[in-house]
C-alpha cells in the first residue's frame, strides 16, 4: 500500500494553521509557519482556493478558511446554480433524444427534480420542477445512490416501496444494482416506478469528480429500450456525452 | 453526401460567438471570444473594432474544428450575422483602420446633444421620420459627436475616404475583402436604429441627414435582412454571406415570431421585448419604439414594436457584486425562495434612468416599503419581481398601441433558468410564459435568415417546425392581488422619478 500523500498532508497542515488563528494570514506567514517553500505553499493555497476551502481577501491578498468548509456535510452546489450550468446541455439532450429530460439532487431521502425539459413534441406537458421521486425506483435516484450523492441508509429507512413488480424492493437487490451502475457509469429504471415507463440517468460531477446531481432521459419503455428491454445504445451515448459536458462545465477535469 | 450547416456570427456587447447549426436548427458547435470593454470616462463605453474583427477570424476556424470530426468550410451553406445594435464605428476606406474606438450603445456621451434635440426640434420631428425619439441609445448623435470632435473629419468624409457602420457593416466590409473591394452594406433592422432611416421608405432620410449634418457618402447601402450580400473572401473563402440582423430582431426571428401578435422577450443584463406588428408601421403613443423586425429579400418589411428595459439581470449582478448578498447570479432564486412574498418591499432599478415605457433619464433607483421586518430574502424577491413588473409595463403599452393583445410570451436569455422569475412573469402578465428548446435564439435567428436566403431552408413554415417548447409556466395569481401589487409597483416607480435635478448634472 502506498504511503501518505505529502501534498495532502501539507494541505491539511495549512487548513489547521488557518483554523487556529483568528486573523487572516499572508502567503509568507503560512510558508514560514510550516517551513515550506513559498512556491509550494502558493500552489497548495491556490488549489484549496479552487475548491473553496480557502478564501483570499481581495484587498490584502491574505488567506482564511473558506465558507465551503463550514458546509462540508451539505450539498456545496446551489441547485439553481446547477440548473443554470446545465440548461443549454439539457435542452440539446431533449432535442436530440426526442424525450423529456430531468435533473435531480437528493432531498431528505428522495430525489428533488430541479430541472425539467419537455419532450420536444409540443404536446401538453406540465413542468414538474419541485416534484419528489423515490430514490430506489427512479434512474435519477439510483444514480445518486450509486455515486454517493444520496445515502443508501436514508433510502432504506424511507422504505423501499414496491411500485410495480419490477421495483427493486429489497436492500440486497438494490445494493447489487448500484454496484452495476457504478461499473457502467449510468443507471436505468425499466418499469420500476410505473408500468410502461422507463428512464436512464448518469451522474453530473463537480470538482474532483464528486457527483453533485444526476441527469436523466425518460419516456415510454418502447422508446427508451430495445426489444430486449435494454436501454438504447444511442440514447446512452447522448446521455453520457451530456453528463460529461455539464461536468466539465462545473470544473470536473477528467469527465 | 456531405452534411451541410449554416454558420452564425453573434457579435455581442461582451463577446463574439460563432455557432454552426444543422438543418433542424440544432447547435452543432460553438466558439466564443470576449473583447475588452473600455471606459475612458464616466458614461463612456468603447470597443476596439479591430480586436473584434481579429476575434471573428479566430473563432470561425475554431467552430469548424469543434464540430465532431471537424467541418470543412465547403460544408457551410451560408453565413449570417447578428450584432449588438447602434454601436458606431467610422473607418478609413483605404487603410481599413478605424478612426477611433467604436462607441458602444450604452455610451451616454451624447446626452447634452440629445437634450437639445428633444426640446428643439422636439420628438415629433424625429418620430415622424425614423420612428424614434432622440436618445443616447442611437447612432446618429454619435456620428455627429465624432464629426464635432475629430479634426479634419468633415473634409476627409467629403473626399469619400470615410465609411460609417454599425458592427455588421464593419464585419461584412472586412469579410468581403476590406480595402480590396469590401462591400459597404447594412440591413434594414440595423439601419432602423440609426435615427437616419425613414421608417416608411426604408431609405436614408435626406432631411435627417441634413439635420445631423451627415454626408451621404459615409453611409452603407441599406439591404434586406436576408439576401445575397457577397462572397466571403477571408475566413470562409467563397461561402455566401446572406443575412444580417440586429441582435434583438435576430432573437425575434430565432423564436419564429413570424406572425403579427407574436412576441418574445430576451432576459439578460437588460431585457428587450419585441412584438411583431406585421407589415404595418405602428407608431407608439405609449413609449415604445417602432423598429423593423426583418425584411426577407424582395418581400415587404415586417415591423415590430420594441420595449427596451435597461436593468433586469443587471440588478441581480448588483446583488452579487456590490451588495454581495449572493455568490452567483442563480443564487438570487435560492435567496428569494427563503420567503413567501416581498414583505411589502419594492425595488425600482432605475440605475441610469428608466427606459420603456417611461423614458425618464431623471429617475434613479429606489427601494421602498422598508420596515424592520424586511430580510435579504424579501429584497431578492423584490428584485425578481421588478423584472416582472417592468415587463408588464411594456406589455400594457404594447396592448394599448396595437390592436393585437399578447396571448403568450416567448422568453429566452440567461435569466430564463430562474424558475421563480418565470412563474412571476406568468403571474403578473396573466399569460403563459414559454421557453423554447433552442436557448441561443440570437444566433439561431441569424442562421435562419441566412439559411432562408441561401435555400438551405425552404420557407418560414419549416423553421416553425424546428421550434419546440422546452418549458411552460402558467399564470397562478389571484387577480385582486395582481392588481394591488401592480398599483404598489406603480407608486414605487413614481417615487423614482425626478430624483436627478438639472442643476445636479446627469
Amino acid at each position: 500500500m502506498a504511503g501518505p500523500v505529502q501534498s495532502i498532508e501539507r494541505a491539511a497542515a495549512i487548513l489547521r494553521l488557518l483554523a487556529a488563528g483568528p486573523r487572516r494570514l499572508g502567503l509568507g506567514e503560512v510558508a514560514v509557519s510550516l517551513g515550506l517553500a513559498k512556491g509550494t505553499t502558493h500552489g497548495i493555497l491556490r488549489t484549496l482556493q479552487h475548491v473553496d476551502f480557502v478564501e483570499q481577501d481581495a484587498a490584502t491578498g491574505k488567506y482564511q478558511l473558506g465558507a465551503a468548509l463550514l458546509h462540508l456535510g451539505t450539498s456545496y452546489l446551489d441547485v439553481n446554480e446547477l440548473r443554470s450550468h446545465s440548461i443549454n446541455w439539457a435542452d440539446a439532450l431533449a432535442a436530440r433524444s426526442g424525450e423529456a429530460v430531468r435533473l435531480g439532487t437528493p432531498l431528505e431521502g428522495r430525489v428533488l427534480v430541479i430541472h425539467h425539459v419537455f419532450r420536444p413534441d409540443d404536446t401538453l406537458q406540465t413542468l414538474d420542477v419541485g416534484a419528489l421521486l423515490p430514490l430506489h425506483a427512479s434512474s435519477l435516484g439510483k444514480v445518486l445512490l450509486a455515486f454517493g450523492t444520496a445515502n443508501l441508509d436514508s433510502a432504506v429507512d424511507a422504505g423501499l416501496e414496491a411500485y410495480t413488480r419490477h421495483t427493486l424492493a429489497s436492500a440486497d437487490e438494490l445494493t447489487h444494482a448500484l454496484a452495476e451502475i457504478r461499473e457502467n457509469g449510468w443507471g436505468a429504471e425499466v418499469q420500476e416506478m410505473s408500468m410502461g415507463e422507463a428512464g436512464v440517468a448518469a451522474p453530473i460531477r463537480g470538482h474532483g469528480g464528486l457527483a453533485v446531481g444526476a441527469i436523466g432521459v425518460s419516456g415510454p419503455v418502447e422508446r427508451i429500450c430495445d426489444a430486449r428491454g435494454r436501454p438504447e445504445l444511442k440514447l446512452l451515448t447522448l446521455l453520457r456525452e451530456t453528463a460529461r459536458a455539464i461536468s466539465r462545465n462545473l470544473g470536473a477535469a477528467r469527465w | 453526401m456531405v452534411e451541410r450547416y449554416v454558420m452564425s456570427i453573434d457579435q455581442g456587447t461582451t463577446s463574439t460567438r460563432c455557432i454552426l447549426f444543422d438543418h433542424r436548427g440544432r447547435l452543432v458547435s460553438v466558439a466564443q471570444r470576449e473583447h475588452q470593454q473600455f471606459f475612458p470616462k464616466p458614461g463612456w463605453v468603447e470597443h476596439d473594432a479591430l480586436e473584434i474583427w481579429r476575434n471573428l477570424r479566430r473563432i470561425v476556424p475554431e467552430a469548424l474544428s469543434g464540430a465532431g470530426d471537424g467541418v470543412a468550410a465547403e460544408a457551410v451553406s451560408a453565413l449570417g450575422i447578428a450584432n449588438q445594435r447602434e454601436t458606431t464605428v467610422l473607418w478609413d476606406r483605404r487603410t481599413g483602420t478605424p478612426l477611433s474606438r467604436a462607441i458602444v450603445w450604452q455610451d451616454t456621451r451624447t446626452a447634452p446633444l440629445v437634450e437639445d434635440l428633444r426640446s428643439d426640434p422636439g420628438d415629433a420631428f424625429f418620430l415622424e421620420r425614423c420612428g424614434l425619439a432622440p436618445s443616447t441609445y442611437f447612432s446618429a448623435p454619435r456620428i455627429r459627436w465624432l464629426f464635432d470632435h475629430t479634426p479634419g473629419l468633415t473634409q476627409r468624409a467629403a473626399n469619400g475616404d470615410i465609411l460609417f457602420g454599425t458592427m455588421e457593416s464593419w464585419l461584412i466590409w472586412n469579410l468581403t475583402g476590406g480595402t480590396a473591394g469590401g462591400r459597404h452594406i447594412t440591413d434594414v433592422t440595423n439601419a432602423s436604429r440609426t435615427m437616419l432611416m425613414n421608417m416608411a421608405t426604408l431609405a436614408w432620410d435626406e432631411e435627417l441627414l441634413g439635420f445631423f449634418g451627415i454626408p451621404h457618402a459615409i453611409l452603407p447601402e441599406i439591404r434586406s435582412s436576408a439576401e445575397w450580400y457577397g462572397e466571403d473572401r477571408s475566413v470562409l473563402p467563397g461561402r455566401p454571406i446572406t443575412a444580417a440582423l440586429g441582435d434583438q430582431q435576430a432573437a425575434l426571428f430565432g423564436q419564429t415570431c413570424f406572425s403579427p401578435g407574436e412576441a418574445k422577450c430576451t432576459y439578460g443584463t437588460g431585457s428587450f421585448l419585441l412584438l411583431n406588428t406585421g407589415t404595418d408601421v405602428v407608431r407608439s403613443s405609449n413609449g415604445l419604439l417602432t423598429t423593423v423586425a426583418y425584411k426577407l429579400d424582395e418581400q415587404p418589411a415586417v415591423y415590430a414594436l420594441e420595449g427596451p428595459i435597461a436593468v433586469t439581470g443587471a440588478l441581480v449582478q448588483w446583488f452579487r457584486d456590490r451588495l454581495e448578498l449572493i455568490s452567483s447570479a442563480p443564487g438570487i432564486e435560492t435567496l428569494a425562495r427563503t420567503v413567501e412574498d416581498n414583505g411589502g418591499c419594492y425595488i425600482v432599478p432605475a440605475f441610469s434612468g428608466l427606459f420603456a415605457p417611461h423614458w425618464r433619464s431623471d429617475a434613479r433607483g429606489v427601494i421602498v416599503g422598508l420596515t424592520s421586518y424586511i430580510t435579504k430574502g424579501h429584497l431578492a424577491r423584490a428584485a425578481l419581481e421588478s423584472t416582472g413588473w417592468q415587463t408588464k409595463e411594456v406589455v400594457d403599452a404594447m396592448n394599448a398601441d396595437s390592436s393585437l393583445t399578447l396571448r403568450e410570451l416567448k422568453v429566452d436569455g440567461g435569466m430564463t433558468s430562474d424558475n421563480l422569475l418565470m412563474q412571476i412573469l406568468a403571474d403578473v402578465l396573466d399569460v403563459p410564459v414559454v421557453r423554447p428548446m433552442a436557448a441561443e435564439t440570437v444566433s439561431l435567428g441569424a442562421a435562419y435568415a441566412a439559411g432562408l436566403a441561401a435555400g438551405y431552408w425552404a420557407d418560414l413554415e419549416v423553421l416553425r417546425g424546428n421550434w419546440h417548447r422546452a418549458a411552460q409556466w402558467l399564470p397562478d395569481m389571484d387577480p385582486t392581488r395582481r392588481a394591488s401589487e401592480y398599483e404598489n409597483w406603480q407608486r414605487a416607480v413614481e417615487r423614482s422619478l425626478g430624483w436627478i435635478r438639472p442643476s445636479n448634472g446627469p
